[in-house]
């Protein structure tokens, strides 16, 4: 067998191509993964599509060794290799990019990568790690600064180095899956333009788990599609359009469509009124500072930017988990504290983003999860002092059918649930009843089609019906297809204004990028 | 306090903290470790006292202190293996399983200890090095035992390994996340029933300290919560051993200043200068915590940062 190459670096031309050959993984009588091969050649980049649950998991934790396949073969450069275990597969060096980081957090870049080698010496010598490292990042084309505690970098720096983790413990085929869930446009972009000219020098061989069409036809060469266990088909990129892999990856099902945008009346009454907001973001080193934001009745506005511009911290000021240090919020004509009360009064709503962490009980279950907005009042009015069990058992029943969220019962927890079916269940409780007020975070990130579509259509249905909405995302493709108006924010400020229909992409960039 | 009058207070500060800190040192130093590893062992108290009875009892019947500090070690580390083998069951929680072990540490100390509160036991050794001074003072302030020595050398050694040894590595990667640290092939449980081990053996230092030196006797109200302030001062420290050492010493200064008050001939409110460590810690721990801000330097997967 050939030693785990642990210290040493990738040699240039040094990628392996791997090849599944009738995978297939049966866990009892579920079929998770049924015949699947794959060539992947040394130097390729290729794409994994498919929706949730379509097996590509399954497929990736055969290949790296977590699962033994029930049948079906793996070949590494062309020879059939047998991967019992994650570490089997570190010595045909393949390696994989978990979508959660697996970096720790406290320690520093350095100390990652050396503590993460299969031979660590028992005193570290720093001079020489950090000599051999410099060495090493110089051959790398990602710039990471590596004396710096992990959990200050930006997300696009730890992705990327997860990827230098792994070509520094010497592995030349990666499976990257998501990789850019957690990044912005830019932040995508650069990376995985990197990883491509690495798999064009013959560095790396690349397989990649999306669901971006347009990343996997802007960077990759090659695309297989699952669907339920099965290849749906697969190809070279430039082969296929967006529509024929969508049609792979999803098969006859329909995708909701969004309502035909109703006129916003010019008599609109304003709900939300932000008057010269000023408060500290997350460091306490810069103030973000609202001038004038309002939000009619029956419009969308939506709020563009790069992550880290404040969004965040507005959001918060709007949900009254930050304190502002001057200026008002009115909703509705009266100032707005965000108290259970005041929310109530004025039917104001929230879809925070990352809602299993910031709008949910994990462990408690999907009904109480559901029952957050109501279960303090009685159904005649006033407060309650009892539970109504039955009754909230039998709201979340409807609204789980409702929303269509996928869950096993309604009494189990609500961590269970997938991403997308945590933001459906989320946007029925937030969406029931009367809503003047709907303030949404990035409601889409990280979500499939089905689930992007259907909760796209949701906000817009709401929308047509009167709700005013104020949508903060970085998705700017998103933020085009919903508001009526867009506002960009940089640097703590809205820097710039205009209506959705004319606005020019270029323009609403060069703001977000901060010129202006 | 003739010769020196008022400069008897700060005297009696800088030797009350030499003197009352060396058992926060070492109980704070293990528990740096074990909290380190992510796990919290608030059993440390029952730890402490139960190494003082050890440590007196085998100096009673060896006549070697040295022989009494190894034997508090040893029952320490059994202690804090005990500890750690119950919280690597899923489910237990480490902090309440840390309360029934300080109860069950304190009890099993009295019960066995009885007999040996009226011998008189060997002191641990001390080293004079006052000597240049003819005040008598000075002379008592400076003469510094060697396990407070061994403490402060300690908190180096520790500050240094955390960064530059392997095993300092890989604790503070269990202690941050266990996710990552599976992922590596190394078992979380082994390196944190190992960590509570070695901080329960260094809590039993302290416990020695206290039995064999400082007051120096055995009876059942040898500790005042040393064990117990000790956990916090770590969290004070931010986890840093070096912290812990200079925490340990302001908290053991601040402890001698009702004492020396009173011996320079303060007699009203003194009682209220005996609470100074305590609303010291308060204090600071106030002033440096934030709402905004998260604790920095906390392991991730801490218990009390989860």
């Amino acid at each position: 067998m050939i030693q785990i190459r642990d210290t040493p670096l990738p040699r240039a031309g040094k990628a392996v191509g791997i090849q599944t050959i009738g995978m297939a993984m049966r866990f009892g009588s579920f079929t998770a993964l049924d015949n699947i091969s794959i060539d992947i050649p040394a130097g390729t980049f290729h794409a994994l599509l498919g929706e949730n649950g379509a097996g590509k998991s399954t497929l990736v934790k055969c290949i790296m060794g977590f699962y033994r396949q029930t049948s079906g073969s793996l070949s590494v450069d062309g020879h059939e290799v047998s991967v019992q275990s994650p570490k089997d597969a570190a010595t045909y060096g393949l390696g994989m990019v978990y979508q959660q980081f697996t970096l720790v957090p406290s320690l520093t870049g350095a100390e990652n990568l050396v503590i993460n080698r299969a031979h660590v010496p028992a005193v570290i010598n720093w001079a020489k790690e950090r000599k051999d490292l410099a060495g090493f990042m110089e051959r790398m084309p990602f710039k990471i600064p590596l004396d710096r505690p992990v959990s200050e970098l930006a997300a696009g720096e730890k992705q990327k180095l997860e990827i230098v983790k792994q070509l520094y413990l010497g592995r030349s085929f990666l499976i990257l899956d998501e990789p850019t869930s957690v990044l912005t446009p830019a932040e995508a972009d650069e990376m995985l333009g990197l990883v491509r000219g690495m798999t064009e020098r013959g560095e790396l061989t690349v397989l990649m788990i999306s669901h971006k069409f347009h990343e996997v036809t802007k960077f990759t060469d090659a695309v297989t599609v699952l669907r339920r266990g099965k290849m749906a088909g697969s190809g070279l990129v430039k082969d296929l359009s967006t529509k024929d892999m969508a049609a792979m990856m999803i098969g006859d099902v329909k995708l909701a469509e969004l309502d035909t945008r109703l006129p916003v009346p010019s008599d609109a009454r304003p709900i939300l009124v932000v008057s010269g907001i000023k408060a500290p973001d997350r460091t306490g080193l810069k103030m973000i500072d609202i001038g004038n934001l309002t939000v009619r009745a029956g419009e969308i506005v939506g709020i563009a930017g790069i992550s880290g511009n404040g969004q965040k911290e507005l959001a918060e000021v709007l949900a009254g988990q930050r304190p502002p240090e001057a200026g008002s919020i009115t909703v509705k004509g009266s100032i707005y504290g965000a108290t259970r009360q005041e929310t109530r009064i004025n039917n104001v709503r929230f879809i925070p983003e990352e809602p299993l962490n910031n709008a949910c009980a994990p462990k408690m279950t999907v009904t109480e999860n559901l029952a957050f907005r109501t279960f303090d009042v009685r159904k005649q009015g006033g407060d309650a002092l009892w539970l109504d069990m039955k009754s909230m058992r039998k709201r979340a029943v409807s609204l789980i059918s409702d929303f269509k969220v996928k869950t096993a019962s309604h009494s189990s927890p609500i961590a269970s649930l997938s991403g997308g079916n945590v933001q459906r269940a989320v946007l029925a409780r937030e969406l029931t009843g009367d809503v003047d007020l709907l303030i949404v975070s990035n409601p889409c990130f990280g979500l499939d089609f089905s689930a992007v579509a259907e909760i796209r259509a949701r906000i817009m249905k709401a929308r047509n019906s009167g709700t005013a909405v104020l949508l903060l995302s970085e998705d700017l493709d998103e933020l085009l297809e919903m508001s009526d108006r867009i506002m960009v924010m940089s640097d703590g400020k809205l820097v710039y204004e205009t209506p959705a229909l004319s606005a020019d992409i270029s323009v609403i960039g060069a703001h977000m990028a901060g010129h202006h | 306090m003739e010769g020196i009058g008022i400069w008897g207070v700060p005297l009696a500060i800088f030797a009350g903290a030499i003197r009352v800190s060396t058992p926060f040192i070492f109980v704070s130093l293990g528990e740096s470790i074990t909290e380190r590893s992510g796990r919290i062992n608030l059993g440390l108290e029952g730890t402490l006292v139960f190494g003082a009875m050890t440590a007196y009892a085998i100096a009673v019947m060896s006549g070697s202190p040295w022989l009494g500090v190894l034997a508090a070690m040893a029952t320490g580390a059994v202690f804090g293996l005990i500890h750690g083998w119950i919280c690597k069951f899923p489910k237990v929680n480490d902090i309440a399983i840390g309360i029934a072990m300080m109860q069950f540490g304190l009890g099993l100390a009295f019960f066995l200890g009885k007999p040996f509160i009226q011998p008189v036991a060997p002191h641990l050794p001390s080293i004079a090095l006052g000597g240049w001074s003819d005040l008598p003072q000075i002379q008592s302030a400076l003469n510094i035992n060697v396990l407070f020595i061994i403490g402060a050398l300690l908190a180096v050694a520790l500050w240094w390994a955390f960064k530059n040894t392997r095993i300092g590595l890989i604790l503070r990667v269990v202690g941050d996340s266990s996710d990552a640290a599976r992922a590596m092939g190394l078992n979380p449980d082994t390196v944190r029933l190992l960590a509570t081990a070695v901080g329960g053996s260094l809590a039993a230092v302290g416990g020695a300290y206290l039995s064999l030196y400082y007051p120096g006797s055995w009876n059942e109200g040898i500790s005042s919560g040393q064990g117990l302030m000790a956990v916090a001062l770590v969290i004070f420290a931010r986890w840093n051993p070096i912290g812990c050492f200079l925490a340990a010493l302001l908290f053991g200064g601040a402890g001698a200043l009702g004492p020396a008050l009173q011996s320079v001939g303060v007699t009203q409110g003194y009682y209220l200068f005996y609470a100074a460590p305590y609303v010291l810690t308060l204090v600071i721990l106030v002033a440096t915590s934030s709402p905004t801000r998260s604790l920095g330097g906390a392991p991730g997967t801490l218990s009390i940062t989860k």
